[in-house]
């Protein structure tokens, strides 16, 4: 075991991650710790742009930008987050650039804009050019933008190093924390990859931008990696997560990859089909059809599904059709997708109809984190030296959906905010005293997985996991499917409990770390799926087929769960530590040791009151 | 082993086939012992649309959870999963079983002229130090500008090609010259050099010409277009380092 000690050390090298540390390593000393290279990150997947008021091409301002945020995430977004958002949007875009961004060029030489979907001028007057871009590749410009200062700024990479525990001073999972007394990060354990060998790394100020947990789902757009470390992470520890039931599910992904088709192609006229080549949005959506809101498409594709109606050999997805297009103007206009589906389904789009399903895409909650990415352990008081920034974080900008471009703003926004943050908290504390054997826990868990001669495989669990989660909680979920989802967590979870890996070497052992991130996939989906059982009302991402509308009278608020002990006596035990305030959900779900207690947090609102989300 | 094709008709019907693969395998172990390389040969069931990685995956996950390799966003864009396919260079994540003739072996092997760590993951240090080396970052002097730097279409499109490199180490490792001399700073280095030398915002390009100008740099070059093909982004990257090479020579410094 070895033992670190910086000031900052940041987990995660995405888009957040190393904006983060771009700041903080000017200031103090900073290590960024990252299972992958950096360049690896998700964030090179994004393509579409990042959208900010420059007022490039036509008259924009940030008020604007932060009213779409707002309702885009149907009115459950916090106000004064969106607003430093939007305001601030401005200068990441002109940072970017400074730091060598090669965007796209007005005839002018400023930075081009175009539309993106719900982003308008005026309130929702008529669509606006927001979205700054670099072809269709604007994540993979930020991540090597954003690495190549890293290298400039030669800041300290641990590459290929898993964190797997966050160390607090208090075990927020055992219950309360006395009254008056306050809760500090000290640090976290690392797995080295390439050695199997255990570092502690001792610190003053912890950032996590470890991302998202799209593979909760069968069907993603997001990588393999990304299994929800930080959240699950923090849960254990007894941090709340935040709104964990909406995810936001993209039409068109390739079926059974999940790779994205953009919106662009219905734009274009693609048609949406049945395996019965029924043109199905007409029934769903008669007047606007396949251009209907992605949320409706996604329902209405995942019911012709589920009705028996789906195509192939599984009748488990449905077909983008394209054929009846001029394969000049399919050249023109949608080079990319076609190239897709040439490449991944070996399908001829001006041909052949394209195999396409809704993909899980991106998790609205997480961690719950202030405007200054300080991580909440309840509605009000902060974790000292703790911070959160991009997917894994809650701050919160989406609210119940996220508009398109505002994921690529939030991690510039908020990493660099947590990047000063954490090193502005870490020039005035103090080092925390690392617990007696700090690695302990993570040790004991690795070996246990590793030397058991045998058991369930990894593969096995993680597919009925993803398919059940496909199945019982994606677009469509009502109390029946979530229970079954519910009832399938738990089952795994005992299956779990006995989990083997056939790799029992110390060199690279991606088996036993395939193994580990599964533990943390369960921990989120059952977040996810509790969650939703608990809203009983649809709004954004999250709809309840038993209960179809918006209920703010009931649901206008957070959610936060908290993993806590088991209920004593018959009594349980509510997660935010300071005794019940108004407005918690009652509700708490038993696990085998454990219970998941849901607690509740307002929104913030400041200038716009909720109204009906029409478009 | 012969490819077994059951294709129903019906519209988007995926027909399955059973391939097999030969891996190169090298497994160090925990007690020091030398590490010997070998082939070992699996069978998967496949289907259509699967490619090389999910023959991969179907092998770890279901008969050797011990094979390893790299891999995380699995459509092209990390870089993660560049390996030997047949004797190219490719990435796993791009490559379908059926293009590649699924009724004979395929054959993977990791990338050459990295050190092996484990069976197809190499040792990516000496790839990044090289392209860490060359100045991979704007360099400009004077004040910022207030809001954007100004620049025309055109001056961004001179540049566009090199942008699109995902350091996946393709390229160089398909490198003859690479594979001999390990000093040498391959294609990708260069390509993340031609991105700013030619950058009309950059003002750098003249230190960077100077570290290619190096016995180890553009000038070992030998023009076998092995890179370019090996690129699986599509960037030309044999002639970027040629650009490289006449910059030197028209360039003053």
């Amino acid at each position: 075991m070895q033992i670190h000690q910086y000031d900052v050390v940041i987990v995660g090298a995405g888009g957040a991650g190393m904006r983060a540390a771009l700041e903080s390593s000017t200031r103090v000393r900073t290590a960024v710790i990252s299972k992958l290279y950096p360049t690896r990150s998700h964030t090179g997947a994004a393509q579409g742009g990042m959208c900010a008021a420059l007022a490039n091409v036509e008259e924009d301002n940030w008020e604007w930008h932060t009213f779409d945020t707002v309702k885009g995430g149907d009115y459950l977004v916090d106000q004064d987050a969106a607003e430093v958002m939007a305001k601030e949007a401005i200068d990441a875009v002109l940072d970017l650039e400074k730091m060598g961004l090669p965007f796209n060029r007005t005839p002018e030489g400023r930075i081009d804009q175009r539309r993106f979907g719900g982003h308008t001028r005026n309130h929702g007057e008529a669509a606006v050019r927001r979205s700054c871009y670099a072809a269709d590749r604007t994540g993979h410009m930020i991540l090597q933008t954003l690495y190549q200062q890293c290298v400039k700024n030669e800041v300290e990479f641990f590459n290929e190093f898993y964190v797997l525990d966050l160390l607090v001073d208090h075990d927020l999972a055992a219950g309360h924390v006395p009254e008056g007394e306050e809760v500090t990060v000290s640090g976290v354990v690392a797995y080295e990859l390439a050695t199997g060998e255990i570092h502690v790394f001792r610190a003053k100020s912890v950032v996590l931008a470890t991302g998202g947990a799209g593979k909760i789902f069968k069907t993603t757009s997001n990588a393999h990696t990304l299994t929800g470390d930080g959240m699950a992470l923090a849960y254990r520890r007894g941090i709340p997560l935040e709104d964990m039931e909406f995810f936001q599910f993209h039409p068109t992904g390739l079926a059974g990859l999940g790779i994205l088709l953009s919106e662009a192609a219905r734009g274009e006229g693609a048609i949406l089909r049945n395996s019965e080549g029924e043109r199905f949005m007409e029934r769903y959506a008669p007047t606007i059809k396949d251009l209907a809101p992605r949320d409706i498409v996604a329902r209405s594709m995942a019911n012709e599904v589920r009705e028996g109606r789906g195509a192939g050999p599984n009748k488990d997805y449905v077909l983008l059709d394209l054929t009846h297009l001029e394969p000049a103007h399919i050249d023109a206009k949608l080079p990319d997708i076609t190239e897709f589906a040439r490449t991944y389904l070996g399908v001829e789009p001006y041909t052949e109809p394209v195999p396409v399903y809704p993909t899980a895409h991106y998790a609205m909650g997480g961690v719950p984190t202030n405007i200054e990415a300080q991580v909440l352990r309840n509605e009000t008081d902060v974790i000292r030296g703790l911070f959160a920034a991009g997917e894994v974080a809650c701050v919160s900008v989406h609210g119940s959906n996220r508009l398109g471009t505002n994921s690529l703003l939030d991690i510039n926004v908020f990493g660099k905010r947590a990047g000063i943050s954490a090193a502005a908290y870490a020039v005035d504390a103090e080092f925390v005293e690392l617990p007696e054997d700090p690695a302990a826990t993570v040790t004991a868990g690795l070996e246990l997985i590793r030397t058991r001669p045998d058991g369930e495989r990894v593969a096995d669990i993680r597919k009925a996991l993803q398919e059940s989660m496909d199945l019982n909680a994606q677009v469509f979920r009502t109390k029946e499917s979530l229970t079954q989802a519910l009832e399938d967590i738990k089952a795994l979870r005992k299956r779990y409990l006995s989990v083997s890996v056939q790799d029992k070497s110390r060199t690279f052992n991606t088996d036993l770390l395939e193994a580990v991130e599964l533990g943390f996939l369960i921990d989120i989906a059952e977040t996810v799926v509790v969650g939703a059982l608990n809203r009983e009302e649809s709004r954004g991402g999250h709809f309840r087929e038993d209960f179809p509308k918006r209920d703010d009278e009931g649901f206008m608020k957070h959610t936060m769960a908290y993993r806590r002990p088991l209920p004593t006596d018959g009594h349980r035990q509510w997660g935010g530590g300071d005794g019940d305030t108004e407005g918690r959900f009652a509700y708490s779900e038993v696990f085998d040791d454990y219970q998941l207690v849901l607690g509740s947090k307002p929104v913030t609102m400041t200038r716009y009151q909720p109204m009906e989300r029409k478009y | 082993m012969t490819a077994v094709l059951d294709a129903p008709a019906e519209v988007g019907a995926i027909p399955s086939f059973t391939v097999t693969l030969r891996v190169m395998r090298y497994l160090p172990g925990d007690d020091g012992l030398t590490p010997v390389a070998h082939w070992d040969e699996f069978q998967v069931l496949c289907h259509g649309t699967d490619r090389v990685l999910d023959a991969l995956h179907k092998v770890k996950w279901e008969q050797d959870g011990s094979l390893t390799f790299r891999r995380s966003c699995a459509h092209g864009v990390c870089g993660s999963d560049a390996m030997r396919i047949n004797g190219r260079n490719r990435l796993a994540c791009k490559t379908l079983l059926k293009d590649l003739d699924p009724s004979k072996p395929i054959t993977v092997e990791p990338i050459k002229g990295l050190p092996v760590i484990k069976d197809l993951v190499v040792d990516m240090e000496p790839f990044f130090a090289s392209y860490r080396e060359i100045m991979p970052f704007l360099i400009t002097t004077g004040n910022e500008p207030t809001k954007e730097r100004l620049q025309s279409a055109e001056q961004r499109e001179r540049f566009d090609d090199t942008t699109k490199c995902i350091l996946c180490a393709a390229c160089t490792s398909s490198c003859p010259v690479f594979w001999t001399d390990g000093q040498y700073f391959g294609p990708a280095a260069i390509v993340n050099a031609h991105r700013f030398i030619f950058d009309s915002r950059d003002e750098g390009g003249a230190q960077r010409l100077e570290i290619l100008n190096d016995k180890e740099g553009v000038w070992r070059c030998r023009t076998t277009f092995n890179c370019t093909e090996a690129c699986p982004r599509g960037i030309e990257v044999t002639k970027a380092i040629q650009e490289v090479k006449r910059a030197m020579i028209t360039r003053a410094f």
